[in-house]
């Protein structure tokens, strides 16, 4: 007999689905709303960081504006000018350094990124000015493109004057766009073209000055650019050059933005695992009120396949059309991001529609939809025929499909997660991460739950205490409403609390001793004379600091040219190529500890040098105490010993450096200084700007308050992406919120139909409604709240060795803001609950 | 006259923490085919599941229950849907109607869990026997007790079952109601051939069965021939 089975087939259960899912649509609805919005977050960004990447690759050229650049930090060496000359010569070259513009007649001067460009720069894409002419002539008509946005701040006009060291030109247009300039290094020092004679006559060139060199070159469309990269840039690397090729370019910049999107793809996935939360929790009320119709189906002959399968094809069917509505959702949101983002991306978007992210979509949907509610669907393999006759406990489900169910749910989220974040490493940590949070979360709930029940004063009022009670009715939601409401706060204050911690790395300490205002390149004979303007504007110069640069040329025993030719050697390349900005004093500065060795303060003149080098120099460079370096100071070479390796808040935005000479060695090299100042307002700060300019055309003036707010509007600009995907959270949190409220309110309009037979006023029904969403709103964002306080805390503990000095919006904003929620939710829900008489409301609901 | 229903030595206990509790003891008793028969007795007498076990609705743990030809224990729980599917007919006090089903889709339901491509047909001809020729695309909630009743008859025999069970049929009806739905019930066993078991407090209904069984305290206390 048991092989004979029912000969209802699959269409006959698609059509029992759709029957049962026709007439319960409403509650349907809110399972479709909570995965619409998971896919709309976790598509949106899927969709922007792809076109983002492809725009990045298709733009490639007209990003660097050209197919391949060799560029040095130095004059290139005779080797790399013969490279150069074998590759044909450079069809332009560019000489460019930060530097203060002065703008006459206007009494304005701005730190700007000076750009000397001669030849056809750029072959791919254009320097987009105003007009638009001025482009493409301003080498031959002598003038400068003048970075739009400081055109706007100083009010300035074409046909007005720049000034550059000793070169003085007229302002031929604005620059809206260059190729080779970076978005965000241009927000702290905006681009300022000229033709490359004026670099000469700026005079700004000079020994120790922060110059870089770029060649620029076309190749022909058979060169293998990842073979040519292969071959010679391991050549220039040697000559202390380097080859940059557009292939190699837009990946580096695809990589930066990927890392952020990355980021903000874990949140719009906590979003959607949010909404998964909200399915399980609405599939197991669901299928609770479906045990009669189970129980009857199964009476009729239905067997326990089939009617597990009915409810099966549901939640396909709902994932796939949530899943559909999401992804288009997504496509439309994805819109607004080039607005919000503005300024912070590389490339103008040209947004496409990606069959891989739809599919994406599609399947991630429908997948979690059905993995997360199998867990309550499995009941319906339960539910005995019996209960048509009497209502009876379900025997408890299979174990082994539960745990088997539960490690379906772990293992996709963490594969998920791998294909999000591409390291199995990372991806367990969060989901381990993820298991902690929603652990603590729930831990925190029932703790307070349990603590509130033994503790409440006894002897309140009966709507507090009823409504107490409530929280703990039998199959009450309360668990699954905290953990919602405490998801979605802990991500929001998290944000906050983690864009307090980034900003607080780049806080000025307002200690009237705390420069913010540093002086570079000033030459040592300038020195007596800076410090008179300084004085003279009632100013102190709080440091006057010497700068030697040097390179290493050998460490350990091996040139440098050695070492980077042993395949084996996991020395750092940066240390052999980098040109360090060397200082000498006798004492350590506050940032500075020593870790090793011991700090000599002055040079006998017997032996090596004794040298103090940073800890990460140290690790980089894979030196420890006692071993010698190398470095050629301008042509001299210097032997030098590691006598102390010491720790540097590199996080203190104060002058620090990763090599330290003691007194008595480096006084007679050729050498700069930097100075400092701390100014109190942007006036002072203004006009000690115009006089040094004016004065020193060749000192370039850093204003760290301005620099401040550069960060703190660039953060300002991620932080709205990212409380645009927390948003989605606490938008399916309010899902999960009604769908909770909506599969519960059964049970209240059973209880406030008792109580108000037994005589309860409507307002006593109501208070005691609304405080039970008032505690659950409290319960729950504080515990959210506070977990993110804790996390947020250790973070700055642990990672950034700060303190955690939170702000306050989450506590004083967010938290009454979602508990109001809560509880407008709640009561707006309920209000049918008490509109109608007894009598009516038992009639309708009850049936 | 073949045995469509053999119950014996059937018993059933439920466990309540470290007590026993006996629902059933020792039940023995037979029907034939195209037989009437009443079950009666006090709350709590077992009337309700002695029905389950001998309609197949729940696991037996001793005795044996003998349907339509068929040992219950030798079937899983998906054998016995099957069973009742292609044999049973069952009516309940409280309709037990899906309620996301129109009175149509709840009709057809039997006939197509066994794979009849005339159910609709079928279902739309047996509501108009039961007289809701209008009311076919209603929802239960949409109908009145009475009409609702008549669905769960329509429904119960729209299978042709070999035996129908009925559990208190009148129960939540008025009188005039439960008196037709009683007449409908009658006849259709008159008409069909169809074995009746009507479990019920009713000993009005139960006198027009053709032998009433009468429970005390999970025992069979009287089993007695009417006519």
């Amino acid at each position: 007999m048991s092989s004979h089975r029912s000969k209802a087939g699959f269409s006959w259960l698609l059509k029992m689905a759709y029957r049962d899912g026709k007439a319960s649509s409403r509650k349907l609805f809110l399972f479709i709303a909570s995965i619409v919005l998971g896919i709309a977050a976790v598509v949106s960004i899927q969709s922007f960081s792809t076109n983002l990447k492809r725009n990045i690759a298709l733009q490639s050229k007209s990003l660097m504006g050209a197919d391949y650049i060799i560029d040095s930090d130095q004059l290139p060496t005779e080797k790399v000018f013969g490279i150069i000359d074998s590759l044909g010569g450079a069809e332009a070259r560019e000489i460019s350094f930060a530097s203060m513009a002065a703008f006459p007649g206007k009494q304005g001067t701005k730190l700007m990124q000076v750009r000397g460009i001669e030849g056809g720069f750029p072959f791919y894409g254009e320097i987009e000015t105003t007009p638009a002419q001025a482009g493409r002539n301003f080498k031959k008509s002598s003038v400068a493109l003048v970075d739009a946005t400081v055109m706007l701040q100083l009010g300035l006009e074409i046909g007005d004057s720049v000034k550059i060291g000793n070169a003085r030109l007229k302002i031929g247009g604005a620059l809206n766009n260059v190729p080779g300039s970076s978005s965000i290094f241009s927000s702290i020092a905006p681009p300022l073209l000229v033709p490359f004679s004026a670099i000469d006559e700026s005079g700004l060139v000079q020994t120790g000055s922060r110059i870089d060199y770029k060649y620029y070159f076309t190749a022909s469309e058979d060169l293998d650019m990842e073979k040519f990269d292969e071959e010679l840039d391991p050549i220039l690397d040697a000559n202390e050059a380097d080859l940059d090729t557009h292939l190699s370019t837009s990946r580096r910049l695809g990589r930066r933005y990927e890392n952020f999107a990355k980021f903000l793809n874990l949140v719009a996935f906590i979003a959607l695992l949010l909404g998964c939360v909200g399915i399980a929790s609405a599939i197991h009320i669901y299928i609770k009120e479906k045990v009669a119709s189970i129980a009857i189906l199964k009476c009729l002959g239905a067997s326990r396949k089939q009617s597990f399968q009915i409810f099966l094809i549901q939640v396909i069917i709902i994932g796939l059309i949530g899943s559909v509505i999401g992804t288009l959702l997504g496509l439309g949101l994805q819109e607004f991001f080039p607005y919000l983002l503005q300024d912070l991306l590389p490339v103008e978007l040209d947004l496409q529609i990606s069959p891989l992210v739809i599919l994406t979509g599609i399947i991630l949907g429908v997948s979690m939809s059905v993995l997360f509610a199998l867990y309550p669907l499995l009941k319906t393999l339960d539910i005995s025929p019996l209960q048509t006759l009497r209502m009876q406990q379900s025997a408890g489900s299979n174990k082994r499909y539960k745990f088997l169910v539960s490690l379906a749910v772990i293992i996709f989220i963490w594969i998920f997660a791998f294909w999000l974040l591409d390291n199995w490493l990372y991806a367990i940590w969060f989901v381990l991460g993820l298991a902690v949070t929603f652990t603590i979360l729930s831990g925190f709930a029932a703790l307070i739950m349990k603590l509130v029940k033994k503790y409440f004063p006894k002897n309140w009022g009966f709507p507090v205490r009823q409504s107490i009670l409530n929280l703990y009715r039998p199959q009450n939601q309360t668990l699954i409403l905290i953990l919602a409401i405490g998801i979605g706060t802990f991500l929001i204050s998290t944000l906050y609390f983690t864009r307090d911690l980034l900003l607080a790395q780049t806080t000025l300490e307002s200690k009237q001793n705390t420069p913010n205002m540093i002086l570079l390149d000033v030459q040592s004979e300038q020195k007596e004379q800076v410090k008179r303007v300084i004085d003279s504007s009632d100013l102190e110069l709080l440091e006057d600091i010497p700068i030697v640069t040097m390179r290493v040329i050998e460490l350990k025993g091996r040139s440098t040219n050695e070492i980077r030719n042993d395949t084996s050697s996991t020395i750092n390349n940066w240390v052999l190529d980098h040109e360090f900005r060397t200082t000498y004093r006798d004492s350590l500065s506050e940032t500075e500890e020593i870790l090793e060795g011991y700090w000599k303060s002055k040079y006998t003149g017997e032996g090596a040098v004794p040298i103090s080098i940073s800890d990460n120099l140290a690790e980089d460079a894979e030196a420890s105490i006692g071993d010698r370096m190398i470095f050629n100071v301008q042509g001299v070479q210097l032997e030098t010993e590691v006598a102390s390796i010491r720790s540097v808040d590199w996080s203190n935005m104060q002058i620090n450096f990763s090599i330290l000479f003691p007194t008595g060695v480096l006084e007679d090299a050729p050498q700069f200084r930097v100075m400092t100042t701390r100014v109190q307002d942007d006036n002072t700060s203004a006009k000690l700007q115009q006089q040094l300019v004016k004065k020193f055309p060749n000192v370039t003036i850093i204003d760290l308050r301005q620099v401040l707010k550069v960060v703190e509007e660039i953060l300002g600009k991620i932080s709205w992406l990212i409380n645009f995907m927390a948003f989605f959270s606490i938008l399916t949190g309010i899902i999960v919120l009604i769908g909770a409220v909506r599969t519960s309110k059964y049970q209240r309009i059973r209880e406030s139909v008792l109580l108000r037979t037994l005589g309860a006023k409507n307002a006593q029904i109501l208070k005691i409604l609304g405080l039970e969403y008032l505690f659950l709103g409290i319960l729950g964002s504080m515990s959210g709240i506070l977990l993110s306080f804790i996390s947020s805390y250790l973070i700055g503990y642990f990672l950034f060795d700060t303190t955690f000095i939170p702000s306050w919006i989450p506590f004083l904003v967010v938290f009454p803001a979602i508990t109001a929620l809560v509880v407008i939710i709640g009561l707006v829900n309920s209000y049918s609950v008490v509109k109608s008489p007894p009598l009516a409301v038992l009639r309708k609901e009850l049936g | 006259m073949a045995k469509i229903l053999r119950v014996e030595n059937l018993s059933k206990t439920y466990e309540n923490g470290s007590k026993k509790l006996v629902i059933l003891d020792k039940i023995n008793f037979d029907i034939e085919e195209g037989e009437t028969f009443a079950i009666v007795g006090p709350s709590g007498s077992g009337k309700t599941t002695l029905l389950g076990l001998s309609a197949g609705l729940d696991r037996i743990d001793d005795g044996t229950v003998d349907l339509c030809g068929q040992n219950l224990s030798e079937l899983d729980e998906d054998g016995r849907a099957e069973l009742r599917n292609r044999h049973v007919g069952f009516v309940f006090q409280n309709f037990q109607l899906i309620p996301t089903l129109t009175a149509l889709e709840n009709v057809a339901v039997p006939l197509e869990l066994r794979g009849d491509s005339s159910a609709e047909n079928e279902a739309t001809a047996l509501l108009e026997k039961v007289g809701l020729q209008d009311r076919m695309h209603h929802y239960p909630t949409q109908l009145s007790g009475g009409e609702q009743q008549r669905v769960a008859l329509a429904r119960a025999f729209c299978n042709k079952p070999k035996i129908l069970f009925a559990d208190e049929p009148t129960g939540n009806l008025d009188e005039a109601t439960g008196k037709n739905v009683v007449d409908l019930l009658l006849s259709l066993n008159k008409d069909l051939g169809t074995t009746l078991v009507i479990v019920t407090h009713d000993l009005e209904l139960a006198k027009k069965t053709q032998r009433i069984l009468k429970l005390r305290g999970g025992k069979v206390q009287k089993l007695q021939n009417q006519q």
